[in-house]
C-alpha cells in the first residue's frame, strides 16, 4: 500500500500551511453531514470504552472462578450474560459506526465530485485547451477515490485509535498504577523505533516509485513506438536501456522492502517487550499478592491491545497525508477561476438574420505573443467566408472568437448588431451550427446523436436530417439502423461517417449561422463528395464562416480572409487576391502552377 | 479496501503455477531455506505460548520467583529466535521476490522486442502496459508476502489446533465448532461482497468513461448548449456510484466485528466451560492459560490465509497473462544474408569496411559480398492482416536502383500496407519481393531493415535530446553530422532557436514540439542514417505547403540516387516521381508517370482534378 501512495506525497515547503488550507475546505464539506458525524464520534467511543471494559468483566470473572471450592456461580454467570451482551453491542456500535462513516465520505465525495463536474462546464475553454484531458479526469476519478479511502480509513481508525490508547492508559491505571507506568515507560521505544523505520522507509519507497515511473515511461514508450524501433533496429539499445533500469529497480525496490519489512518483527519485537514486562511485574506482584491472578489476565490483554492503534495512527496518518494531497489537487480544479458569467440583463437573440460585423478586434492566447491585431470584417446575411492559411496560423482561434470560447481582448463582435458579449452564452451559440474537423459523438444511438441538439425530435425529422446530410444510406445499412450504439471509440463507423453524423446533428435545428471546416484527410473520396454536397445545402441562404481546403470553395466564397501566424494578412475575392499578387497569389500559384 | 476481490481468477492455475514455479526453480535452495525459517519463526510462537503452562503449574502456583524468572528468560529466548527467524525469512523472500520479479520482467521486455508487428495491432497500448504495470506489480506483492504469509498461517492454524487438541480435546470441540461457523461467515460474506465490489467498480468505470467523454467533447457541448442535461446525467451517476460503494462498504464493514464477535464468542465460551473443567479436575490451571491464549490464536490465521489464498489467486491471474505474452510466437528470421560497409578496390572487387563508407553490399553465407544496390520488385505479392481478407491481391511492381516510385489511392487500399511489407513487418502470404535479386525473407530482418530508412506520418519521438532523437537512425554520428541532417531537414533553424538548442530535452512522445516540427525531426533522423533505400509515407503530412518547398531541396538531395517510395496525400508531391501506381482495393488500378496517367484520364485524372487542396 505505501509503496503506491508514498510518491504522491512529496515534501515541499509550505506543505504543512496548504495542507490545513485543505484540511479546513474538507471539513467544509464534511460539516453538512454533521448529525452522522457526531454520531460516528458516539458512536466509536461507545465502541472502544465496551470493548476495554470486557478484559475487566473476564477478569473480574477469573478472580470469581479462582479459589477452588469457593466459586461463585452465579456470579460468573451473571458477569457471562454481561460480556456477551456488551459483545454483541460492541459489534452492533461497530457496525453502525462503519454505516455513517460510509454514508458520510461518499456523500462527501459525491458533493465534490458534483462540484467538480459543474466547475469543468464553466470553465473557459482556455482550461481544457491549456491541459491534458488525462489529468482532468484523473482528478475527478483516480483523486476523488484515494481521497475517499484516506477520509474513511481515518474516520474509521484515527478516532477510535486515540481513544483505545486513551482507554486502556485509563483502565491500567486503575487496576495498578506501578505496571501501568512500566507500560508507559516501555512505549516510547516502540513510537521511536516506528517513526524511525517510517521515515526511511518512505524515502525508499519515493525512489523505488521514482524508478518504476522511468521504468514504465519506457516500456510506454518502446511500445508505442515499436514500429520505429524495428525501423531502425533499436531493439539492443532498448534492452540496454532496461536492463540498467531495471538492475536499478531492483536494487533499491530491495532496499525499500528490507526498511518496510523491518517494521513488522521490529514492532512485533517491542509489543512482546511491553507484554514480558507487564508480565513479569504482573506475576512478581501477583506472587506477593498485590494482584489478583484475574486482574493480571486483564492486563495482559490490555497489553496486548496498547501497542495495536499505535501502530495503526501512524498508518493513519501517512494515509490522510496521502489523502489530503488527493483533496488539494481536486480542489484546485473547483476553485479554478471561471469564466466571466454573462451580464444579468444580457439580451437573448432571437430572429437572427445572420449578420456579423467583426470590429477593431486584437486577441491573444498569452499576453506576451500577440495574435490577432486589429481585425476588422463585416458580414451580411448569407454571406460566405473562406478562411484561408497554412496549417496552425489561426483559423480555429476566429472560430473560438465568434462562439465565444474566448473573449476579445479589444473590439468588438456583434451579431444583428448586438454585441456578443452583451448576449447569452446560451442564445449565441444556439444560433450557430458548427462541423469541426474533430468529429465529437457521444456514446449512445446515432439517433441520440442527431438529437443532440433537440432531444425531443421526433424519428422522422432524425431522418429527414439525416437524409439531407447523405448519412441516412450508411445508417440504413447497418444492422440496428438509427438505434446502432456507437461505440465508445467510435470503431465501427469510419471517419468520414462521423463526420456526415455531425452534418446531420446540424441539419436538424440549422441555425442562422455556419461554422464548418473542411476536413480532407482520411476520408475516402465518395464520402468527400457527399460531405461536399450536404456543405453546399446547409449553407444556402446562411451565414458560413468555412475552414477551406478545397479550390472551389474558395473561389465561391464572398469573403476569402488569407491567414498567417495568426494575423489576416489579406482580405477579399479570388479574383481580387490574384490580381493584388501577395501571399495568396503566391499559395495560389505554388499549389496549382507549375 | 478489499478491492483484490475484483480481480478475476486464473484460468488454468496450475499451468500458471508450474511456469512461476519453473523461475521460482532458479532459486529452490533459498526457497527452502525460507520455509525452514518460516517453521522456526512460527514454531516459536506456538511454542511459547505453551511455556505458559510449565509457568503457571510448576513456578506461580507453587510461588517459585527464582523458577519463574529462569522460565521466563527461556521463554524470551524463545521468543526472539522467532523473531530473528522471522527476520531471516523475510528477507531472503524478499530477495528472491525481487531477483525473481526482475528475471520475468526483463525476459517479459526482451520478448515483446521480438513480437512481429501483427501483435501490437491485436492488442491495445494499454492491455500491453497493464501487463508490466498491474500484473508484475500484484505477482510481486504476492510474492514478496503471500509465500511467506501462506505457510506462516497454515503452519499456525495447524499448530494451534494440535495444540488445542494435545491440551485439551474436548475443550477443543468448542473452538472447532467456531472456526467452522467463522469460516462459513467469511465464505459467504466474500462471495457477497465480491458482488458488492464488482458493482461498485462497474459504476466506477461508467462515470469515468463520462467524464472522459465531456471532458474531450467540452466544446460540442457548449455549442449545442448541453450542460444542464449532461450535468443531470452526470448527477445520475454519481448517486449511484455513492449508492453502490456505500452498500459495499456497509457490507465489508460488518465483517470485522461479526468476525470479532465471533472469537470473542468463542473466546468466552472456552474460558467458562474450561474453568467448569479446572474445577471438575478435568484440566490444570496452567494448561488452561495456554489454552485459551491459543483460543485467541486461532482465528487470525484462518482470516489470513483465506485472505492469502485469493491474492495468491489474484496474482497467478496475473502471472499467467504475463506468461501467455510470453509464449507468444516470436517473429520468424531464417534470414541468413547480412548487410555491410563496403569498399571498393582498385580492381574492382568489394571489401568489407568496419564503419561507415557510402557504399554498401549483402554478406552471403559463404563470405561473397553482392553491391546492394537498392533494386526492389514485388512479384504476385498476395497479403491479408487477417487470413480471410486480403489487403492486397497479386501486386506486382518493381523499383530500379534511384528510382522514385509513388504510391496514391484513398484510405484503405493498401498504401502503406505495400511499404510494412518491403520492411517485413508481416510476412506475406504469397508471391514474392526481392531486394537487388535475393528474397527478402532470407535476409536477416535487422540487416534488411538497415537497409531502409523510413519516415512514417505518425513520428514516435523518444524521450532525450534533440540530437539523441536524430542519432537514432545512425548511433555513431558525430554531432557535426547530426547538424547535418538537421540541416537537410530544414529543423536547424527551429531546433537552434529553442533555448537549449540540440540538447533540448523532449518529453512524451516530442509533445512540446508541432507536429510539424517532430515530423522535421523524422525527416532528419532518416538524412542521418543515408540508406540505400528511402521510405516516406505521408512524411510530408503535416508540414504547411511553404516549408514543404523549403525542404524541397533537402529532401531531393536525401533522394537522390536512392531507391524512394513516396506516398502523399497531396498530390504536388508525387508528380515528379519515376512511376506512379494508383491503387484501389489491393490492386494496381493505373501506373505510369505524371504525365502519362493525366493523359489516360483516369482515376488518377480524376484525383488529381478534383481534390485540388490549397493549405
Amino acid at each position: 500500500m505505501s509503496a503506491k501512495n508514498s510518491s504522491k506525497n512529496d515534501p515541499m515547503s509550505g506543505r504543512r500551511n496548504s495542507q490545513k488550507d485543505t484540511l479546513r475546505k474538507v471539513l467544509h464539506y464534511i460539516r453538512r453531514y454533521w448529525l452522522f458525524l457526531g454520531l460516528s464520534l458516539i458512536l466509536a467511543a461507545v465502541t472502544v470504552v465496551l470493548t476495554l471494559y470486557v478484559p475487566v468483566l473476564t477478569g473480574e470473572a477469573v478472580d470469581l472462578i479462582l479459589g477452588p471450592g469457593q466459586v461463585d456461580f452465579a456470579g460468573v454467570f451473571s458477569i457471562g450474560v454481561t460480556i456477551a451482551v456488551m459483545v454483541a453491542a460492541t459489534a452492533l456500535a461497530q457496525w453502525l459506526m462503519n454505516v455513517c462513516n460510509n454514508r458520510i465520505t461518499y456523500s462527501v465525495i459525491r458533493d465534490i465530485r458534483g462540484e467538480a463536474f459543474r466547475r469543468i462546464q464553466i470553465l473557459p475553454l482556455k482550461y481544457i485547451d491549456g491541459h491534458n484531458s488525462g489529468d482532468i479526469v484523473s482528478r475527478v476519478i483516480a483523486d476523488v477515490d484515494q481521497f475517499a479511502d484516506g477520509l474513511l480509513m481515518g474516520f474509521t481508525q484515527l478516532f477510535s485509535g486515540v481513544l483505545t490508547i486513551v482507554g486502556t492508559l485509563f483502565f491500567m491505571f486503575s487496576i495498578d498504577g506501578w505496571i501501568a507506568l512500566v507500560v508507559v515507560c516501555i512505549t516510547p521505544v516502540s513510537l521511536l523505533v516506528a517513526s524511525f523505520i517510517a521515515g526511511r522507509t518512505f524515502s525508499m519507497f519515493k525512489l523505488q516509485s521514482e524508478t518504476r515511473g522511468e521504468q514504465t515511461a519506457l516500456i510506454d514508450e518502446m511500445i508505442g513506438g515499436q514500429k520505429v524501433v524495428q525501423a531502425f533496429g533499436y531493439e539492443k539499445k532498448a534492452m540496454e536501456r532496461f536492463d540498467e533500469i531495471n538492475d536499478r529497480l531492483e536494487k533499491c525496490s530491495l532496499r525499500a522492502i528490507f526498511f518496510s519489512s523491518l517494521t513488522n518483527p521490529c514492532t512485533r519485537f517491542v509489543n512482546s517487550l511491553v507484554y514480558t514486562g507487564v508480565g513479569l511485574t504482573g506475576a512478581l506482584a501477583a506472587v506477593s499478592g498485590r494482584l489478583s491472578v484475574g486482574q493480571l489476565s486483564s492486563f495482559l490483554s490490555y497489553a496486548n491491545q496498547y501497542t495495536k492503534p499505535f501502530n495503526e495512527i501512524s498508518g493513519v496518518v501517512t494515509e490522510l497525508q496521502n489523502a489530503l494531497a488527493c483533496a488539494a489537487r481536486i480542489f484546485e480544479l473547483i476553485e479554478e477561476e471561471p469564466q466571466t458569467p454573462d451580464d444579468a440583463d444580457a439580451a437573448e437573440l432571437t430572429d437572427v438574420r445572420g449578420q456579423v460585423e467583426i470590429d477593431h478586434v486584437d486577441f491573444r492566447y498569452r499576453p506576451e505573443v500577440p495574435l490577432i491585431e486589429n481585425l476588422n470584417l463585416s458580414v451580411r446575411p448569407g454571406e460566405r467566408v473562406a478562411l484561408v492559411g497554412p496549417t496552425g496560423c489561426g483559423k480555429t482561434t476566429i472560430i473560438n472568437l465568434l462562439m465565444r470560447f474566448y473573449d476579445v481582448d479589444a473590439g468588438e463582435i456583434r451579431v444583428d448588431g448586438v454585441p456578443v458579449r452583451r448576449a447569452t452564452r446560451r442564445s449565441l451559440r444556439r444560433n450557430f451550427g458548427m462541423v469541426l474537423q474533430d468529429t465529437w459523438l457521444k456514446a449512445g444511438t446515432i439517433r441520440e446523436n442527431i438529437a443532440y441538439a433537440k432531444p425531443d425530435a421526433t424519428m422522422e425529422e432524425v431522418v429527414e436530417a439525416a437524409k439531407l446530410a447523405h448519412a441516412h444510406g450508411f445508417i440504413r445499412r447497418l444492422p440496428q439502423g438509427y438505434d446502432t450504439v456507437i461505440a465508445e471509440d467510435g470503431g465501427n463507423i469510419s471517419q468520414g461517417q462521423k463526420q456526415l453524423l455531425c452534418i446531420a446533428r446540424v441539419m436538424l435545428c440549422l441555425p442562422p449561422m455556419l461554422i464548418l471546416d473542411e476536413a480532407t484527410s482520411s476520408i475516402d473520396t465518395r464520402t468527400e463528395l457527399k460531405i461536399q454536397e450536404a456543405f453546399a445545402r446547409m449553407m444556402e441562404g446562411r451565414t458560413s464562416f468555412i475552414v477551406a481546403h478545397r479550390l472551389s470553395t474558395i473561389r465561391e466564397a464572398d469573403v476569402i480572409l488569407v491567414m498567417r501566424d495568426g494575423r489576416i494578412i489579406e482580405q477579399g475575392r479570388h479574383e481580387e487576391l490574384l490580381e493584388k499578387g501577395g501571399f495568396y497569389a503566391a499559395l495560389y500559384n505554388s499549389q496549382f502552377e507549375q | 479496501m478489499a478491492r483484490y476481490m475484483g480481480y478475476k481468477r486464473p484460468k488454468d492455475t496450475k499451468k500458471a503455477f508450474k511456469k512461476l514455479l519453473h523461475y521460482l526453480g532458479f532459486h529452490k535452495w533459498l526457497l527452502l531455506l525460507v520455509t525452514v525459517l518460516v517453521f522456526i519463526s512460527t514454531g516459536a510462537n506456538i511454542m511459547g505460548t505453551y511455556l505458559l503452562k510449565p509457568i503457571i503449574n510448576d513456578y506461580i502456583l507453587p510461588g517459585d520467583a527464582a523458577g519463574l524468572i529462569r522460565a521466563l528468560i527461556g521463554m524470551g529466548i524463545m521468543y526472539l529466535c522467532g523473531v530473528l527467524a522471522s527476520l531471516g525469512y523475510s528477507q531472503l523472500m524478499v530477495k528472491t521476490a525481487q531477483k525473481v520479479i526482475t528475471e520475468i520482467r526483463q525476459d517479459l521486455f526482451c520478448h515483446v522486442q521480438t513480437l512481429p508487428l501483427k501483435y501490437f495491432d491485436a492488442h491495445t497500448h494499454g492491455e500491453l502496459m497493464s501487463r508490466f504495470t498491474n500484473d508484475v506489480d500484484t505477482l510481486q506483492e504476492a510474492l514478496n508476502n503471500s509465500f511467506t504469509m501462506i505457510i506462516q498461517s497454515f503452519i499456525t492454524l495447524v499448530g494451534t489446533i494440535v495444540m488445542l487438541v494435545v491440551l485439551n480435546f474436548q475443550l477443543s470441540l468448542i473452538v472447532f465448532f467456531f472456526l467452522a461457523v467463522m469460516f462459513a461467515f467469511i465464505k459467504f460474506s466474500s462471495v457477497r461482497s465480491k458482488r458488492f465490489f464488482t458493482q461498485q467498480q462497474l459504476e466506477l468505470g461508467k462515470i469515468n468513461g463520462f467524464v472522459e467523454e465531456m471532458v474531450s467533447g467540452q466544446k460540442v457541448e457548449k455549442v449545442f448548449n448541453h450542460e444542464d442535461a449532461d450535468f443531470a446525467e452526470f448527477c445520475r451517476l454519481n448517486e449511484n456510484l455513492r449508492k453502490a460503494s456505500t452498500g459495499a462498504l456497509s457490507h465489508a464493514g460488518m465483517m470485522v466485528p461479526a468476525n470479532v464477535s465471533l472469537s470473542y464468542a468463542n473466546y468466552a465460551v472456552s474460558a467458562c466451560v474450561g474453568g467448569l473443567f479446572t474445577l471438575a479436575g478435568l484440566c490444570d490451571l496452567g494448561s488452561l492459560s495456554a489454552y485459551l491464549v491459543y483460543v485467541r490464536q486461532s482465528a487470525m490465521p484462518l482470516n489470513q490465509f483465506t485472505n492469502q489464498v485469493n491474492f495468491i489467486l489474484a496474482a497467478l491471474s496475473g502471472a499467467e497473462r504475463i506468461f501467455e505474452m510470453m509464449d507468444e510466437e516470436p517473429e520468424i528470421d531464417e534470414g541468413r544474408i547480412t548487410f555491410c560497409h563496403v569498399a571498393e578496390k582498385e580492381d574492382g572487387s568489394l571489401v568489407e569496411q568496419p564503419s561507415y563508407t557510402g557504399s554498401f553490399a549483402w554478406k552471403m553465407e559463404d563470405g561473397t559480398l553482392i553491391p546492394l544496390r537498392g533494386d526492389v520488385r514485388f512479384d504476385q505479392v498476395v497479403f491479408g492482416y487477417t487470413s480471410d481478407k486480403k489487403v492486397l491481391n497479386g501486386i506486382s511492381l518493381y523499383a530500379k536502383p534511384g528510382q522514385k516510385i509513388a504510391f496514391v489511392g484513398s484510405t484503405g487500399a493498401g498504401k502503406t500496407t505495400i511499404i510494412n511489407l518491403v520492411n517485413r513487418f508481416y510476412e506475406i502470404q504469397g508471391g514474392t519481393i526481392t531486394y537487388d535479386g535475393i528474397d527478402i525473407r532470407q535476409i536477416r530482418k535487422k540487416d534488411l531493415r538497415k537497409s531502409l530508412s523510413m519516415v512514417i506520418q505518425d513520428t514516435h519521438l523518444f524521450t532525450g535530446t534533440i540530437a539523441d532523437n536524430i542519432r537514432y537512425g545512425r548511433l555513431g554520428a558525430t554531432d557535426e553530422e547530426v547538424r547535418e541532417a538537421a540541416r537537410v531537414a530544414n529543423a536547424d533553424s527551429f531546433i537552434r532557436r529553442l533555448p537549449e538548442g540540440y540538447n533540448t530535452m523532449l518529453y512524451g512522445d516530442g509533445s512540446n514540439l508541432s507536429q510539424g516540427q517532430r515530423q522535421l525531426l523524422a525527416i532528419a533522423r532518416a538524412a542521418i542514417s543515408q540508406p540505400p533505400v528511402l521510405i516516406l509515407d505521408e512524411a510530408t503530412s503535416s508540414i504547411d505547403t511553404r516549408t514543404e518547398r523549403l525542404i524541397e531541396k533537402g529532401m531531393d538531395a536525401l533522394m537522390e540516387n536512392r531507391t524512394v517510395f513516396v506516398i502523399a496525400h497531396r498530390l504536388s508531391t508525387v508528380r515528379n516521381s519515376k512511376a506512379i501506381m494508383v491503387l484501389e482495393k489491393g490492386t494496381i488500378i493505373e501506373r505510369g508517370s505524371h504525365e502519362e496517367l493525366l493523359a489516360q484520364k483516369g482515376r488518377y485524372y480524376q484525383l488529381y482534378m478534383g481534390q485540388y487542396e490549397l493549405e
